[in-house]
């Protein structure tokens, strides 16, 4: 049976439960304070690097809702078995707080947050078992550490910066703990890039 | 300055100018495709060869103009630019997108390192001939 097959067949009423309590935005006070909560973003509308920390963001935003939608789709396939199944529900609700915390940093910056599509495409034809999956789901966290590594500089405002490295850390554990799921050192390297 | 010193300053310019660009040109048609295809993996978070993502798709990159996938929601900034897609413009491009395309959504530093992005270049070449974007 094909991934794309398995990932239409409905989920079962434990898995969607535990996937629906695990994946509900409980956001930290950690991220709010870095981000959301600081009144000097909203004093910086307007300015032409405001305008650049918008865009960042917002690209930031829009691989963060794939991300959310890959994860779906590797939770609804039912080729994950627990405990992996749990790490991708984990993860993909950590996607979901950046997602809500880079959404509401846009807003708070004077810009319009960028919007989940309606269809994500994903390869699915050739994603036929449990380390499929995890392997997809490592390089799209890897390619994540490597975007916000790119990103990070380019913020003109010190604490956004702060504020990504914080999300590049977590994809950077994400990436760490699949790749130890599938059997690979789990820290390959000492520098990311 | 007087007007034959600045003809000379400008020819220097120019030359210079012109170096650069071959020496670009002949850097990103001498990288290697398979150090390029563990480069590429920095861009798996926002770019495939076959489909768009938040960036666009990598298939037939070469001699396509900027902007222009369609259906993809580019910049504006990217859709006006005139960028044709070759050695020499990703070069440019990838060393520093918002340097290159100011408004570009591509909000990454960019590759610093020369033959990096030679080999990246390589393998975006490579790439073009092999099963995802030929199937």
């Amino acid at each position: 049976m094909s991934f794309l097959k398995l990932a239409a067949a409905p989920m079962s009423i434990a898995t969607r439960r535990a996937f629906l309590g695990k994946s509900g935005l409980v956001l930290s006070g950690t991220a709010v304070a870095l981000l959301a909560g600081r009144e000097a973003l909203a004093a910086a509308k307007g300015s032409k690097s405001t305008a650049e920390d918008i865009r960042i963001l917002n690209t930031a935003l829009g691989a963060e809702f794939e991300a959310i939608a890959a994860y779906q789709v590797g939770a609804e396939s039912g080729l994950l078995q627990k405990p992996v199944l749990d790490l991708a529900v984990t993860f993909q609700g950590h996607h979901r707080e950046h997602a809500d915390i880079l959404g509401k940093t846009v807003v708070k910056l004077g810009g319009k947050a960028a919007t989940a599509k309606e269809k994500y495409t994903f390869p699915t034809d050739t994603l036929k078992t449990q380390a499929d999956v995890l392997r997809f789901a490592a390089t799209l966290e890897k390619g994540a550490v490597s975007a916000y590594l790119g990103a990070v500089p380019l913020f003109s405002d010190g604490d956004l910066a702060k504020a990504a490295a914080s999300i590049l850390g977590d994809e950077a554990m994400h990436w760490a703990v699949l790749r130890n799921a599938l059997g690979e050192p789990p820290v390959p390297v000492a520098f990311m890039s | 300055m007087k007007p034959r010193a600045l003809a000379a300053a400008l020819a220097a310019a120019v030359l210079v100018a012109s170096a650069h660009a071959a020496v670009s040109e002949r850097a990103a048609n001498n990288g290697d495709p398979v150090r390029g295809e563990a480069i590429y993996s920095r861009c798996a978070a926002c770019h495939a060869l076959a489909y768009d993502r938040t960036g666009p798709r990598h298939c037939s990159l070469f001699g396509r103009r900027a902007g222009s996938v369609p259906g993809f929601a580019y910049s504006a900034a990217m859709k006006r630019s005139t960028i044709i897609w070759n050695a020499r413009s990703l070069d440019r491009f990838i060393a520093s997108p918002i340097s290159a395309v100011p408004g570009t959504a591509m909000g990454y530093a960019g590759v610093a390192d020369p033959q990096e992005r030679a080999d990246l270049i390589a393998y975006l070449r490579q790439a073009n001939d092999s099963p995802p974007c030929t199937k």
